[in-house]
């Protein structure tokens, strides 16, 4: 785009001014396709691949413990097929988010990519991704070897647009050493309101705060959303047109978080991750965390922990939980090899998804979440109980938008700023206009 | 002086011009061109993976201005919190490194090293001093609250995230204005603090009557500079708070970045960033009419 080279002084005359605007002009403005220009399928990936060498560009956000397990993967398929070499490209889910789509429209994007199951219907509006039925054929994945919420969450339009890896839910940490210092049984956590009330009132007896309360995303946000399905509620209304957290379950839920607080079961201002150091150092005996919490805590020397499903607060048994899923990023000039080899590099990976739970995840297929090599991973099966009842956000365009406004409710509750119902219902009202305007934006 | 001699020329008539041409092309590829779209981009609703970017006009100004509209709220809020840290830094980075400046200018064994010093932080990127304040003032597991024995929470609460905020700012950039001044200082003529000082003139009434009037030029320049790289406060916001608590320190680039990045809405984000835009600039012509270099009286 940048031909400083090419051009003579005296044309930097006119060009600086003219065809320099005119550069960035053309360069932002060509290249968005129509929706449904579907790239060559092959088989879905289910024949292998015998063309000529390719390199395939994969992209995720695997900063964590996970990292390193998906790169032997990636490795291992490698070394498996002499004809496809894949590159692993890590960066952080909050930037992968903004530069996927620019890349994609520049003509760089990715090969292959990981999106969370609520980012796909977002980016298969916006013409990021393309669908991948013929994969899903290929494989013979159906309905039944998922878990019904992970598998149609996939889907948009009619179309499926990610083939799910795995499924992270929110699990419930514990200190062993703490319980048993304040006198609790330390191999049989709560699991109900009763008795973990009674544990944090135990707790306190003995000078320990016992659920630190944090009022960020991570761990606080996700902590309040599993309440608000326990509480019976929802954030949105079954096709995600309309908010409902500002209804009594969610205000209910909020309440209970808030009160772990006002009830000096919880310091006030929890900084972000001071929740999860707080369980690793010894101040605290809870945390709800996400299962990518267990390699972290396995690496803390001479810390006695457990991890269990979520306690039943609200009466109704339910967990937040987020998926990965591998999607195709829509290629400007398709290159036929490269679709096939793609689709192989999927199939492959999604057959090694115990090799993934290693990674602390929980495996997104029945038959291997089911298997007796994954029971034999303690923790990750512990969480896996959970996963008839997990709950993820609806399959609606632009739903990330008014997410924020979530955050910032709980954020200002928990930091006993506003109160839980009117924070809940300024977010909701704010919320209600961004989902009106995604509609019209697309058209849905 | 008989000025109709023909002038020699020589040069041709496009030299001066094709000496500022490397700038040129580059402030046209990357500044102009870009503000350019902004102004295009900001009259549709613009997303650049859809084909539909439908023309709405100033649709995406007047919702700015719509207290019914979905983006008010979050606009206006972010332009208080960009107001709230550009009233309270400015002041701290124009008065310290002035300071710090008439200090280092002084002679005295190991000068050097400290100019050196107290411009080393601004070396360090923002990712790095946003995750350094970010574990040091945690509110529970922090080194500061550790040392001082206290719990404030230095970031999840009003008025101490400000406070953090400010303070890690001016330490982490008073180095940049701190050169500018000595640079500046290093300007002025030493006959006149001698004449101030045959003149009986106290160290107070030579700064005051040599040193800042020499420094005018200076000064205008660095607090025009220093308004306008707070007004663009991004970076620690979004690392040590992250906009919280709540959206109280969520500034005007952190709720753009959101709208036109996150959410997608280019349109919407343009319009944001031109209203500021036009808000820094007239307060850059005020400051500059205010500050600017008046004529001694006897030449008026």
């Amino acid at each position: 785009m940048y031909t400083y080279n090419a051009l003579t002084r005296r044309r930097f005359l006119t060009a600086t001014g003219l065809a320099g605007a005119g550069a960035v002009f053309a360069a932002c403005g060509g290249g968005s396709e129509s929706p449904g220009a579907e790239p060559a399928e092959g088989g879905g990936g289910a024949s292998g691949y015998d063309g000529p060498n390719v390199e395939l560009a994969y992209w995720n956000g695997f900063t964590g413990g996970d990292g390193p397990v998906m790169q032997q993967l990636v490795d291992q398929f490698n070394s498996e097929h002499a004809n496809i070499a894949v590159t692993m490209t890590v960066m952080e889910w909050a930037d992968y988010y903004a530069k996927i789509p620019t890349a994609v429209q520049s003509g760089n994007g990715p090969d292959v990519a990981i999106m969370h199951i609520d980012s796909l219907p977002t980016n298969a509006a916006r013409n990021v991704i393309v669908p991948l039925d013929d994969v899903a054929e290929a494989l013979n994945l159906r309905e039944g070897d998922f878990a019904e919420a992970v598998w149609s969450a996939g889907e948009y339009d009619g179309q499926r647009f990610g083939i799910p890896l795995d499924v992270h839910p929110l699990g419930f940490y514990y200190n062993k050493a703490v319980l048993e210092s304040a006198g609790l049984d330390p191999e049989s956590p709560p699991t109900d309101r009763e008795s973990y009330e009674a544990a944090l009132e135990q707790l306190k007896a003995a000078g320990i705060q016992g659920h630190w309360m944090s009022p960020h995303v991570f761990t606080g946000v996700l902590t309040v959303q599993a309440l608000v399905w326990q509480f019976g509620g929802d954030l949105f209304n079954e096709d995600g047109t309309e908010v409902t957290w500002h209804e009594d379950p969610a205000v209910e839920a909020l309440t209970w978080a808030v009160d772990l607080v006002r009830n000096g079961h919880s310091p006030t201002d929890v900084g972000q991750d001071a929740d999860a150091i707080a369980l690793q150092n010894g101040q605290t005996a809870f945390n709800w965390n996400g299962i990518w919490h267990i390699n972290t805590l396995k690496e803390v020397p001479d810390l006695e922990w457990g991890v269990a499903p979520l306690p039943n607060i609200g009466g109704t048994e339910a967990a937040w939980a987020g998926s990965h899923n591998f999607v195709l990023p829509r290629q400007r000039t398709p290159d036929d090899n490269k679709q096939q080899a793609a689709r192989v590099f999927i199939n492959w990976v999604s057959q090694q998804s115990l090799a993934w739970a290693e990674g602390g995840q929980v495996p997104a297929r029945n038959s291997v979440r089911e298997s007796e090599e994954f029971q034999a991973l303690p923790e990750q099966s512990a969480l896996a109980q959970q996963v008839d009842y997990l709950h993820f956000p609806p399959a609606v365009p632009g739903i990330g938008d008014v997410f924020a406004d979530f955050n910032q409710a709980v954020n200002e509750a928990v930091l006993l700023t506003k109160e839980p119902a009117a924070a809940l219902s300024e977010a909701a009202d704010r919320a209600s206009k961004k989902l009106e305007e995604n509609r019209e934006r697309y058209g849905g | 002086m008989a000025t109709t001699t023909p002038r020699i020329r020589r040069h041709a008539p496009w030299t001066p011009y094709a000496f500022m041409a490397p700038f040129l092309v580059i402030f046209a590829t990357f500044v102009l061109a870009p503000a350019l779209l902004g102004i295009w981009m900001s009259l549709h609703d613009w997303d650049f993976m859809l084909e539909n970017r439908p023309f709405v006009g100033l649709d995406n100004y007047l919702a700015l201005f719509d207290s019914t509209s979905a983006v008010f709220e979050m606009f206006w809020n972010g332009m208080r919190a960009t107001a709230i840290f550009t009233v309270a830094s400015v002041p701290f980075l124009v008065a310290i490194p002035l300071a710090l400046a008439v200090m280092l200018n002084r002679r005295f064994p190991g000068r050097t090293v400290f100019r050196a010093i107290f411009f080393m932080p601004y070396v360090l990127g923002v990712a790095v001093v946003g995750l350094l304040f970010r574990f040091m003032l945690d509110p529970n597991i922090g080194i500061v609250n550790g040392l001082l024995g206290t719990s404030i929470p230095w970031i999840t609460a009003q008025p101490w995230a400000w406070i953090s905020l400010v303070a890690m700012t001016v330490w982490w950039t008073l180095g940049f204005n701190t050169i500018i001044y000595l640079a500046g200082l290093q300007d002025i003529p030493s006959e006149l603090y001698d004449a101030a000082k045959v003149d009986g003139a106290s160290a107070w009434q030579q700064f005051r009557h040599v040193t800042l009037p020499g420094l005018r030029t200076v000064q205008l320049f660095v607090v025009t500079i220093t308004i306008l790289a707070s007004a663009n406060m991004f970076g620690q916001a979004l690392l040590v708070t992250n906009g919280g608590p709540g959206d109280s320190t969520r500034t005007a680039l952190i709720v753009m970045l959101a709208e036109g990045l996150e959410s997608f809405r280019m349109g919407s984000a343009a319009a944001m960033s031109y209203l500021l835009a036009v808000f820094l600039g007239i307060v850059s012509i005020v400051q500059v009419l205010a500050m600017r270099e008046r004529r001694p009286r006897w030449q008026s």
